[in-house]
């Protein structure tokens, strides 16, 4: 058995926090005496990753996914626990680590800002001691891939948002990290540029077997790329599993939708109307009684197709977010 | 070391492009460094001439030799670290700088010398116009010329081990401009940049002397310009040498120090 790329073992972050209560009393009491807080950011959460694998790591905001990212890739020290990726303790920042990994964050930029983007490639390839040859070739893919040709002698300000976003990708692979860090690589993009970002991240991880851990809000994301997931909630972890496996384990429901000839007004006693138009009815039912509801459904009404699905991942996710009951 | 030479090539190449993307601002900056050395000149002209054409040891064109000079060595020398540190570290920058497999301060290196490369002509130019005007003396002897290149290399190390090292304050404080301020009086009273040293009062001159700004700006000046004996000047390398070594050793402990917040309270 190989052994994983990214082991995590119990990994806790607590940040401490000064806090105080408004007000000008307040602000000359704390002069003094500061009270703080701790807060929980990870607690204790456990996963592998197996080497070549893309996971998606899913959460709400302050859910403790881009504190996870930190200290996978060394920049934050954890409270506790173990991590390991590519044998490495990351906080600890090993050189030799640092040339196999990449973190990618959506809102922040890496690339200089006033100087075409081939210039801050160029940096990077002196950097990360990227052999002449090598960095031919991997700049030669990641232009065909991303599309890069007419980018990359523009100034980086004057870029578009989903343009940036392509060259950033791009400055941080060049030296064909093995791990990868993805921290919402396609937030504020169209949908044209993100399905061109999903399609070039499944075909690195294709061809260079790297290890892709992935958070994304857009669950677009995660169902083109990741079959497994990891949801973290208040630093928890929720579950750990196929993306299929999260629905039926977290949704108590599902979905009838059910083609009448027009929209019926009692069909609340099959379960609960999600939705009703042009004769289209979309139902909610408990999934025990799903059987029972088709059957009824059948029965008693002029039913033209009838179609039984689980629901949308966005709304399971969204439900899990919620932390409302199934 | 191949690796690093490479690395700076290129950290060259990039500051080069980016100043030239920063034309006005380059302008500017030049500018500040020519006039707080021309109003000093021009107040101690004043002061001079107003005293029968000396202060001390210095004539009128003396203080014209010493400002001048000073204006290059300060310009080499200057550092811009301590400005812009507080700004990396709280837009996040700095946690870029963190993922990359060297030491941060290998880039400043090569953007701080690159952006001196590119200036310097411009400065020389400056100087020779300002020479015509002001009518530098000076009796700078052949050997205190070529002291002048270790001492002017030192100097210039020092004031950016020293400015890297309180640079590092922002990783406890975002609130940096208080400290800097301090630092810059400082100085600018101890390093021979308001007048030479040699002018001020004995406890200052002491102070001078124990302190590392002398070392960073004056010393080389006073050495350039023939004012300091074989012995002044033999002590002033020594004096560059340990302040060396010891802002070395703090920019490991403050470095080491800043990074364990930094990775603590969140980057």
């Amino acid at each position: 058995m190989t052994s994983p790329a990214i082991h995590i073992h119990d990994l806790s972050k607590i940040y401490v926090v000064n806090e105080r209560e408004v007000g000008v009393k307040a602000a000359l009491k704390s002069l003094v005496y500061r009270r703080t807080r701790d807060i929980h950011a990870v607690d204790g959460i456990t996963f592998d990753l197996a080497p070549g694998e893309i996971v998606g790591f899913l959460g709400p905001n302050g859910a403790g996914k881009t504190t996870t990212l930190k200290m996978l890739s060394g920049l934050l020290h954890p409270t506790a626990g173990e991590v390991s990726v590519l044998g490495h303790v990351p906080w600890k920042r090993d050189k030799e680590y640092l040339r196999r990994i990449t973190l990618v964050m959506g809102q922040r930029n890496q690339l200089i800002w006033d100087i075409p983007a081939l210039d801050s490639f160029e940096l990077n390839r002196a950097v990360y001691r990227i052999p002449p040859e090598d960095y031919r070739l991997m700049l030669g893919e990641l232009t065909e891939l991303l599309e890069l040709g007419p980018l990359l002698q523009k100034p980086v300000r004057n870029l578009s948002l989903g343009e940036r976003m392509k060259c950033e990708i791009a400055s941080a692979l060049l030296h064909r990290p093995q791990v990868v860090f993805l921290d919402e690589p396609t937030i504020g993009l169209d949908v044209t540029m993100q399905r061109r970002i999903r399609t070039f991240i499944a075909e690195y991880n294709r061809r260079f077997g790297a290890t892709v851990l992935l958070t994304s809000h857009y669950m677009a994301d995660v169902e083109a790329l990741c079959r497994r997931v990891v949801v973290i909630h208040h630093g928890h972890l929720l579950f750990d599993g196929d993306l299929s496996n999260l629905v039926q384990q977290f949704t108590a429901h599902k979905t009838i939708v059910v083609q009448l000839g027009n929209c019926q007004s009692d069909l609340n006693s099959y379960g609960d109307v999600v939705s009703c138009s042009d004769g289209l009815v979309t139902l909610r039912v408990p999934k025990a009684e799903t059987a029972h509801v088709t059957e009824r459904l059948l029965a008693d009404l002029p039913v033209i197709d009838l179609l039984v699905e689980d629901p949308p991942i966005e709304e399971v996710i969204e439900r899990i977010f919620a932390q409302e009951p199934l | 070391m191949k690796a690093l030479r490479e690395l700076y090539m290129q950290q060259f190449k990039t500051t080069f492009i980016m100043m030239l993307q920063y034309r006005a601002s380059l302008v500017i900056w030049m500018m500040g460094h020519v006039l707080e050395p021309l109003v000093y000149l021009i107040v101690w002209s004043i002061v001079s001439n107003g005293a029968g054409g000396s202060v001390g040891d210095y004539s009128t064109h003396g203080f014209a030799a010493y400002f001048i000079v000073l204006m290059l060595v300060n310009h080499l020398t200057y550092t811009w670290i301590m400005y812009e540190y507080e700004y990396r570290i709280r837009e996040g920058s700095l946690s870029f700088a963190l993922l990359k497999p060297v030491h941060p301060i290998h880039s400043d290196i090569a953007d701080n010398v690159s952006a001196k490369l590119v200036t310097l002509p411009f400065m020389l130019l400056i100087a020779a116009g300002l020479a015509a005007i002001f009518k530098p003396a000076a009796t700078p002897a052949l050997w205190a010329v070529a002291a002048f290149v270790p001492a002017l290399l030192l100097a210039f190390i020092l004031r950016f081990l020293l400015e890297w090292t309180l640079a590092q304050a922002a990783f406890w404080t975002t609130r940096t401009g208080a400290i800097n301020q301090i630092y810059f009086v400082l100085v600018l009273f101890l390093s021979g940049q308001i007048a030479p040293i040699a002018l001020f009062p004995y406890p200052i001159r002491v102070a001078a002397t124990v302190l590392p700004f002398r070392w960073m700006i004056g010393f080389p000046v006073e050495l350039l310009l023939g004012r300091l004996t074989p012995s002044d000047a033999l002590t002033g390398l020594m004096a560059q040498a340990i302040w060396l070594g010891v802002s070395l050793v703090l920019l490991q402990i403050a470095w080491r120090a800043g990074v364990r917040v930094y990775s603590a309270v969140g980057a």
